[in-house]
């Protein structure tokens, strides 16, 4: 069957038969959290707290006074060690707030209406904000932004995205078939906030036990969402290529989903926003893939927010002997890591080790023009010039040949036979760009 | 490689050895402090994706080589073992100029890449069946050294490095290299070579029409590799299967020809051939099949593969009908070629999303 999707793109093998049929199991609380101050895109938090203190699970430990921002909670009951730079999975080192846990998981809940249905939208946005739900897909924007668009937008449909097109992950999977109707709850209140009445779930079709499951509900609840299969593509879940697969329409260059009067968000998040405002659970936890070849017995795992790596891949049967390399989130848009103490964030998706056969070495060869990239780019760009613009730092024809609409969704890179780092050069090509605005600027 | 993209994949960090230099950075870390998870190993690191194709140049290579085995194949029926010694000449003589640049520049081994066998091969089926078998070396040598090593080795040259050795000779040795002989199957006396013109020669010169069914098997008269239509349709499906060829580039510049050619032939079918003979006839499906398809000499987007398969099936045809030669699909790929570069320059797609004014 032919399900909609996008141009373009590319179908890397996925593995997902290691874990898609394995149920979510809860790490074990560990004795020591790690958590960042800055989980999002905006403005970092400030610590609220001190060496120390006894903080409780879900107490706010960070926040920003800056809209654009994301609350930080305590994900477990104890003491606050240090509030100082730690490693985290992003490369350097960050604020974090170390807690080591101190016997039990005393919660501190947030202040819910009775009925969210009758609750006022503002107190259900605010409450959003409060729990620092942010987008759990990847990106971490904030998610009480998203939902309040700007008056001069108006935003008709919703899409919740299911399609998690990045190989090895199940997170969204596994959420999807066994939190089914929380997710749905999670998404009319979304939906209420937004005052949309079309909604959309876009899933792609190599899940059809999380197609069937979302079809039961929303057919037993009445809501009249429209699941929608859509084609196996990497990467089908980018926010722009989603909306063209479901609803056939293209964000401008340089806009966002809103011009084009959608409002995209990812199924962890719709739970994290039903857990909060039905539970008052704040986002302290989340679902993580931990999976590849170089795993024992890979799993899906509900962990703390802070918990570091270790501990998940200590509970998933510890590495293999022959693993060399662990990075987080998916393959194709992943952050390879060298130390196991950094913590899971709200962002991570994934831990993926991979063992020495998985590994792919390679010597580049120069371009040959053969196209494949121009071919395999969902952003339709030319990824072969802009590396060699960005290369030669002809910063003018990189701007004026579209490189900051890049998405580095590294489908170029992958599709490559030279094996040139396309995707690795555009980063580049992109940070001397702005580097040189920023001059100008000044 | 030269020193400078060797540092520009060490930056992106695709070179192996920035990998090791990662490993030890990232030991340095570790014995600075002592961590409760500290690995009991050194990890890889890289930028994403951490996945790839095993697609690889070599690859592509050696796959149009296999790609050109049909063509090649027929030479030797037709034409003899000869033929073969040609073929083995030519890719010989490629290997040993790629060789030798290798030891010049100091670079890394690239002889065994298959891009200058293709080169080689390419070149000795688009030469007549008596050419010298010396002369062919001599031309796989300038195509190697002229037409890719001067430019900066593979992914570099403007021109297709086989056709630019073709054309050496043919300024080198212009009788020789328009001398034809038919295939022995199509001798009927026992003579050792017959001497004719190609069926371009023959329309061109004495109005002679050859019939679309020699045309189709390549029992007449041309170059070594250009006759058999079918060997060559067998090996340039392979290629668009595959996606190791642009399916537009020959799409347009046989249909070009055969629009084009079609209406000079129904304004005036006795001075001009009809378009099946246009097609079918010369060295025009071989060019369009494994010459104008070379990837590094055609244009990267798409629209400009359409122009660029186009604007060669234009010069085709005003060579053919009007030049002094019968046959121009060298020519019109080689201008094209040049064209390339311009070409890429001004048919950038429009971004996904992109409102062009």
């Amino acid at each position: 069957m032919n399900f909609p999707t996008f141009k373009k793109g590319i179908h890397p093998s996925d593995y997902k038969e290691l874990t898609n049929k394995k149920p979510v199991e809860a790490l074990p609380l560990p004795e020591d959290v790690y958590i960042p101050v800055q989980q999002h895109i905006g403005a970092p938090a400030e610590p609220l707290v001190k060496r120390g203190e006894e903080v409780k699970t879900g107490q706010i430990i960070a926040r920003s006074d800056q809209y654009v921002s994301g609350t930080i909670h305590a994900s477990v009951t104890g003491k606050v060690k240090a509030v100082g730079e730690f490693l985290h999975p992003l490369g350097a080192k960050a604020l974090m707030v170390h807690i080591r846990r101190t016997g039990k998981d005393d919660w501190e809940l947030l202040d819910i209406p009775d009925d969210w249905k009758t609750a006022p939208l503002d107190r259900l946005n605010a409450l959003i904000r409060e729990a620092g739900i942010v987008g759990l897909g990847g990106a971490a924007f904030p998610t009480h932004v998203k939902l309040q668009p700007p008056a001069e937008k108006t935003v008709d449909s919703f899409i919740l995205n299911g399609a998690e097109c990045e190989p090895y992950l199940t997170a969204d999977h596994r959420i999807m078939v066994e939190r089914t109707e929380r997710i749905l709850t999670g998404m009319q209140i979304i939906m209420k906030i937004l005052g949309v009445q079309n909604g959309y779930i876009g899933i792609e079709d190599n899940k059809p036990d999380a197609i069937r499951a979302l079809r039961q509900v929303v057919r037993e609840k009445d809501l009249g969402y429209t699941v929608m299969p859509l084609e196996t593509k990497y990467p089908q879940g980018a926010e722009k290529m989603l909306i063209h697969s479901v609803l056939g329409r293209k964000v401008p260059t340089g806009g966002l989903p809103m011009d084009v009067g959608v409002v995209v968000n990812n199924v962890g998040t719709a739970l994290a926003v039903a857990e909060a405002i039905t539970e008052g659970k704040p986002l302290i936890q989340r679902v993580v893939t931990v999976t590849g070849d170089g795993i024992r017995e890979p799993k899906n795992v509900r962990a703390r927010i802070g918990t570091p790596f270790g501990n998940l891949i200590e509970f998933a049967g510890g590495l293999k002997d022959e693993t060399v390399q662990v990075f987080m989130g998916g393959p194709m848009m992943g952050h390879a890591q060298y130390d196991l103490s950094v913590p899971v964030v709200k962002a991570s998706g994934g831990i993926i080790c991979s063992g020495e056969k998985r590994v792919q070495r390679f010597e580049s060869y120069p371009c040959i023009q053969c196209g494949a990239c121009v071919r395999a780019c969902p952003m339709n760009l030319v990824p072969t010039r802009l590396a060699k613009l960005a290369e030669m730092k002809h910063l003018d024809a990189l701007d004026a040949w579209g490189v900051v609409n890049c998405i580095e969704c590294g489908s170029c890179a992958f599709v490559c036979p030279s094996h040139i780092p396309l995707v690795q050069w555009i980063r580049v090509g992109k940070f001397r760009l702005s580097e040189q605005k920023s001059q100008q600027a000044a | 490689m030269s020193a400078d993209k060797q540092n520009a994949s060490r930056k992106a960090g695709t070179d192996p050895k920035r990998k090791s230099r990662g490993k030890e950075k990232a030991a340095k870390k570790r014995g600075a402090k002592g961590k409760l998870f500290t690995p009991d190993r050194l990890f890889i690191l890289a930028p994403s994706p951490h996945k790839y194709t095993n697609e690889s140049v070599p690859r592509i290579m050696w796959s149009v080589v296999g790609a050109v085995i049909p063509a090649a194949a027929m030479a030797v029926v037709y034409f003899g073992w000869r033929a073969f010694w040609m073929m083995v000449a030519c890719v010989i003589a490629a290997l040993v100029s790629e060789a030798l640049i290798n030891l010049l520049k100091g670079e890394r081994w690239t002889v065994l890449d298959g891009s200058a066998a293709i080169t080689g091969l390419l070149l000795a089926l688009t030469l007549p069946p008596a050419f010298s078998i010396v002369g062919g070396a001599l031309g796989a040598v300038f195509a190697i050294l002229i037409g890719k090593q001067v430019f900066g080795g593979l992914g570099y040259n403007i021109f297709n490095p086989a056709l630019l050795g073709r054309a050496f000779l043919q300024a080198s040795f212009p009788v020789a290299m328009t001398t034809w002989t038919l295939p022995h199957t199509a001798r009927y006396a026992a003579v050792d070579a017959v001497t004719a013109a190609t069926p371009l020669g023959q329309f061109k010169f004495e109005k002679v029409m050859t019939d679309l069914g020699p045309l189709l098997t390549g029992n007449v008269g041309g170059s070594l590799g250009e006759t058999s239509a079918i060997a060559i349709l067998i090996g340039g499906m392979y290629l668009l299967i595959r996606r190791y060829a642009d399916w537009r580039i020959p799409t347009s510049f046989l249909g070009t020809v055969f629009l084009l050619g079609g209406i000079f032939w129904l304004v005036n079918p006795q001075s001009y051939p009809n378009p099946l003979f246009q097609l079918l006839s010369g060295g025009l499906l071989f060019g369009a099949f494994f010459m104008a398809t070379d990837m590094v000499t055609s244009p990267v987007t798409t629209r400009g593969a359409w122009i660029f398969g186009i604007g060669a099936g234009v010069i085709l045809i005003v060579i053919r009908l009007y030049g002094g030669l019968p046959e121009g699909v060298m020519y019109s790929i080689l201008l094209m070629n040049a064209f390339t570069p311009l070409i890429n320059r001004y048919t950038r797609p429009a971004v996904f999303g992109e409102v062009r004014a």
